[in-house]
């Protein structure tokens, strides 16, 4: 006879099939993301890309690319507060940030000056709203002060908010928040970091 | 890659925070999160309930309607518990969508019956769901899906109490069943 825990043994790995493998829920996942997004249950996708500031974090919702994240900013919690703040019905979906991550690349191979990809920027609110919408019009390759986006947004007085703003950026990159300096011309800080801000900046001057 | 990138401590939070007041009641963990903690247990159970064949309909059903579900789980839930829970309604849909597309009803025999893709431990699939239903049911949620007895009697109409003597009963059977020819 055999033994009750053999029978329990064979519980626990009668079922595992072929299931065991990552590649068989990596396809059951691809179709899960799909039904869900047919039927409206997709809140937010998101995937990581490589680029030279290291890996990036892109989170979109049916409106558009909702935030950009540095590694630095800690991928694990970025995603936690976009649970907490937007939905938690989040799932890694690469196919629908196909356009941001191509469009990325290009912009760090030299060869994009501006994105064309839909932004949604419901993380951002009232006047650092306005701030991040005026960022889109400083051209590639040049800088403007905080004071004068301050000015551009409808509050000259407001320089301290604006620079917040632009640290606040949750699409960096796309909104181009490091084209903000100073009015001394010294950098400012930057959600990437100083190295990271300087880096773009100087990438972008030398294309 | 820039490997000097991972390792700065946490950032303070930088996105404002809303109140924290009903929403922080509510899951608030990515939904990626739960599937890739759970998704391979959850197939297991369905695998045991349905077979191998409907095992990743019932897989990918428990999951939708979970995501669909999920916003309004109450936070600290088991959620192993509550995904076996909708495991178990999914696999009773579908086996009775099952029984209704056949002209003649279940015999048996063709739940036994391996499918092409199907692996693993068939004479063990064979012994399990030769039990009766309610030993069957204890089984697989007790000690596949290791939740505690007072949830398996509540998924098998039942009790605790019930449920750990239908789980005890359904180990002795499967112990008669699978000892034959072996010894």
């Amino acid at each position: 006879m055999i033994t009750e825990k053999q029978i329990l043994d064979r519980i626990e790995q009668g079922f595992s099939g072929s299931f065991a493998g990552p590649e068989a829920i990596g396809t059951l996942h691809r179709r899960l993301a799909a039904r869900a997004e047919r039927q409206g249950l997709l809140d937010v996708s998101y995937r990581t890309v490589d680029s030279p500031l290291g890996p990036l974090l892109l989170a979109a919702t049916g409106e558009g690319l909702v935030r950009v994240a540095f590694s630095r900013e800690d991928h694990e919690s970025v995603l936690s507060r976009l649970a907490s703040e937007i939905s938690p019905r989040i799932l890694r979906t690469p196919r629908r940030l196909d356009e941001p991550a191509r469009q990325l690349e290009e912009y760090f191979a030299g060869k994009r000056r501006a994105f064309t990809v839909p932004v949604d920027l419901r993380l951002a609110h009232g006047f650092r709203r306005s701030v991040l919408l005026r960022l889109r019009d400083i051209p590639y390759g040049r800088t403007r002060s905080y004071a004068a986006i301050a000015k551009a947004a409808g509050n000259a007085g407001a320089v301290r908010a604006a620079a917040s703003a632009c640290s606040h950026n949750p699409v960096p990159l796309v909104v181009p928040c490091h084209r903000v300096v100073r009015t001394d011309g010294s950098l400012g800080g930057y959600l990437g970091g100083p190295k990271a801000k300087r880096a773009l900046l100087s990438m972008e001057a030398a294309v | 890659m820039n490997g000097a990138l991972r390792l700065p401590p946490r950032p303070r939070p930088r996105l404002p925070r809303r109140p924290a007041t009903a929403q922080r009641q509510r899951a608030a963990r990515p939904f990626e999160e739960i599937v890739a903690e759970h998704g391979a247990l959850v197939m297991r159970v369905c695998r045991a309930l349905v077979g191998p064949d409907d095992a990743e309909d019932a897989w990918s059903e428990t999951f939708l309607s979970a995501l669909q579900a999920y916003p309004r789980l109450r936070a600290g839930s088991n959620l192993r518990g509550w995904l076996v829970t909708i495991a178990h309604r999914k696999a009773i849909d579908l086996l009775r969508g099952r029984t209704r597309r056949r002209e003649s009803p279940l015999d048996g025999s063709e739940l036994a019956a391996p499918g092409p893709a199907a692996a693993g431990d068939e004479e063990l699939r064979s012994a399990l769901d030769a039990l009766p239903p309610k030993q069957r049911g204890a089984v697989i949620y007790r000690y596949l899906a290791g939740l505690p007895y007072a949830e398996v009697g509540k998924l098998l109409g039942s009790n605790a109490t019930a449920a750990r003597r239908s789980a005890a009963d359904g180990i002795a059977n499967l112990r008669k069943r699978l000892s034959k020819g072996t010894s």
